[in-house]
């Protein structure tokens, strides 16, 4: 409605006739983190835990062997990937099925996706999907019941307010941002937790150790 | 506000009756509030940054208008609509116009509270378009016929075999049974065909960057991320307060919002877009930035605070009134503390005159605000108002200001007093006062005057 944009406009301003002042905001709250990178691994990998998704640590060079583990546990063989996966993910025994446009449909009867991410916080257990390079789009981390996420203990930082400005610096604040802290959930039914609703039910982290 | 809501003291009556309510209300309230203090106990800069989210909102507020020209034309930028609603039928024109230029009959929605002020979904109804809610809570009360008591969890007031009764009647059938895993299936299987196949979806919003244009869902069953993301076209409802200036500022608010309202340290989706991206997502997206009183709220200069609100629900659960009544006697979409100040200040204090009034003042609310909101404050603000709307005080207040006008006055109605209410005193308590002062005893016991007063005390021991 165009003529209520305008009125809208001129309600604000004439709700602000008083013109409150409003200082620059304070932000001295943390920024930075303080732990050592051990140690901030540590705590990335407990509070994934403690939301009850499973977190495994994978030394440098046996990432391939904790991705062919993770799918024959469960039974999955049909994995969507993104194109630009790296390609020593793309583990025999798995039926790796590139996602080219696949339908919502097709998604819905596929075992399982494999993606890597664009950073990790510590503090709060959270994986950060921005649309990059072997992420792919936000369908295919959404559908299958199945995420397991590639993370470089690299790519970890401690706070919050640290992996803003990352975002920023990779200029990834247009592009589609999904934080992922733990399984779908539900507490709705007295407030009892039930794990799995909509989103993917099982949600695999695996931490690999930088070489 | 609906029409027909019944004054505050009426409903809470019949509330405080429901046992079931009040034991389910009590559990709830209490282990979200532990939990809540456990993960804000955790962060040492608790304080800074509710110091930081509260300037960041009255920063909002103060350029308000300059914050919405840069977000309209940062969405536009980026490839999206921008729409200007005055008023909830305008915005649910611009939904009911958007489903039919596509020719749309069903579509899905992410739960919220600004859709459900607006009354969307009778709107869409009434236009021939039905609106499936996709939050569990949510599409058991959609199911039920029911509506909320907690915006955060809005079917705390069904219990498990409850809920159980209303899927077996509506979506499932017989061989359901009332665990909670297996009522979450039942939802998860209704509801997924839908998600995969809708061809719109209406969600509202936790925060609008004017900074990019982007826009920010808070969420944590996956319903959110569905319709955001699967549907190729969605209309986004944005109240024109739920701005920040820029995309660093989330860095605030994605650490002040789930500990405050779910306690937990992240919730499990947030999803973030901006515009259209065409490798990804809804390749139509409208926003329509919602007035609706809120430019009302925000002409009053004590009261506009509570528009930093972020919907947490913090306040709802240390609330020793809300925690025993529940949301629905508040008669709004907006219960509890924030909602007894909120509600007035949108639609104007004469018609939720009582919700003022439904509060202790403890203080309580103001503590665990993540922006700071002094409710208290507000409340006794728009307590005047309420009674200056109201207009003259009653011959029963301006009898009690003549007497206590005096000290003499006031020595003599003691002293009269004391006699008076002797045949009223049952069991050390006045249970009852004969009218007009009966409207205290209504809802109180009084302890008698004492036989002595304290300055006759004090003249007696010379």
């Amino acid at each position: 409605m165009s003529g209520s944009r305008e009125l809208i406009l001129e309600r604000v301003r004439r709700a602000l006739a008083d013109a409150p002042l409003a200082p620059e905001s304070p932000r001295d709250y943390r920024r930075a983190g303080t732990l050592s990178p051990v140690a901030r691994t540590e705590l990335f990998y407990e509070r994934v835990c403690d939301y009850r998704a499973e977190a495994r640590r994978v030394r440098a060079g046996e990432l391939p062997v904790a991705i062919t583990e993770v799918f024959a546990a469960r039974g999955a063989q049909r994995v969507c990937v993104p194109n630009d996966i790296a390609s020593e993910w793309r583990v025999d025994g798995v039926n790796f099925v590139d996602d080219e446009e696949l339908s919502w449909e097709e998604l819905d009867h596929i075992d399982g996706v494999l993606t890597g991410c664009t950073l990790a916080i510590a503090e709060t257990g959270t994986i950060v999907l921005s649309a990059g390079a072997g992420e792919g789009r936000r369908a295919i981390t959404l559908i299958p019941d199945l995420h397991v996420c590639v993370i470089e203990e690299r790519q970890i930082v401690e706070t919050v307010p640290e992996a803003m400005t990352l975002l920023t610096e990779l200029g990834a604040q247009r592009r589609p941002l999904t934080f992922i802290s733990g399984p779908s959930a539900t507490s709705d039914i007295e407030l009892n937790r039930v794990e799995g609703v909509h989103g993917p039910r099982n949600l695999v982290v695996l931490i690999e150790e930088s070489a | 506000m609906s029409a027909t809501a019944r004054p505050f003291p009426e409903a809470a009556h019949d509330a405080l009756r429901d046992a079931q309510l009040r034991s389910n209300l009590f559990v709830a309230t209490q282990t979200i509030r532990d939990k809540r203090n456990q993960v804000v106990g955790e962060l040492s800069d608790w304080e800074e940054l509710r110091e930081a989210g509260r300037a960041i909102k009255a920063d909002v507020l103060a350029n308000l208008d300059r914050y919405l020209l840069q977000f309209e034309q940062a969405v536009a930028d980026a490839g999206g609509q921008v729409h200007w609603a005055a008023d909830a039928g305008e915005a649910n024109q611009v939904v009911l116009d958007v489903a039919r230029a596509h020719g749309v009959t069903e579509l899905v929605k992410v739960k919220s509270l600004t859709t459900d002020e607006i009354g969307l979904n009778a709107a869409l109804e009434a236009g021939g378009v039905s609106a499936i809610e996709t939050d569990l809570a949510e599409l058991i009360l959609q199911l039920g016929g029911d509506w909320s008591s907690h915006i955060l969890v809005p079917a705390i007031h069904r219990n498990r075999t409850e809920i159980r009764d209303i899927f077996r009647a509506t979506i499932a059938d017989d061989a359901l049974s009332d665990d909670p895993g297996e009522l979450a299936e039942a939802s998860r299987t209704y509801l997924r065909e839908r998600f995969l196949t809708a061809r719109m979806a209406v969600s509202g919003a936790n925060f609008g960057v004017a900074e990019t244009g982007t826009v920010c869902v808070v969420e944590s069953e996956g319903n959110g991320r569905m319709c955001t993301t699967l549907p190729p076209v969605l209309v986004t409802i944005l109240g024109i307060e739920k701005l920040i200036p820029s995309f660093a500022d989330l860095e605030v608010f994605l650490q002040l919002l789930p500990r405050s309202s779910t306690g937990e340290r992240m919730n499990p989706y947030t999803s973030l877009w901006t515009g259209v991206n065409a490798a990804d997502g809804p390749q139509e997206f409208h926003v329509v930035l919602l007035d609706a009183g809120r430019t009302n709220a925000l002409a009053d200069t004590v009261g506009r605070q509570a528009l930093h609100c972020i919907r947490c629900s913090a306040c709802l659960n240390v609330c020793p009134v809300y925690s025993r009544t529940g949301g629905q006697a508040y008669g709004s979409i907006y219960p509890g503390p924030i909602g007894a100040i909120l509600t007035p200040l949108l639609y104007g204090v004469e018609h939720a005159p009582t919700l003022p009034f439904a509060s202790s003042l403890c203080g309580a609310c103001y503590e665990v605000c993540p922006v700071k909101i002094d409710i208290p404050s507000v409340l006794l603000h728009l307590r005047a108002k309420a009674v200056e709307s109201a207009g003259k005080p009653s011959l029963t207040m301006a009898a009690a200001g003549w007497l206590f006008g005096g000290r003499r006055r006031f020595a003599a109605a003691q002293r009269l007093g004391r006699l008076a209410q002797r045949p009223l005193i049952r069991a050390g308590k006045i249970r009852r006062l004969p009218p007009p002062l009966d409207a205290w005893t209504r809802t109180r016991d009084l302890r008698p005057l004492a036989g002595e007063s304290f300055r006759e005390w004090w003249e007696r021991r010379g």
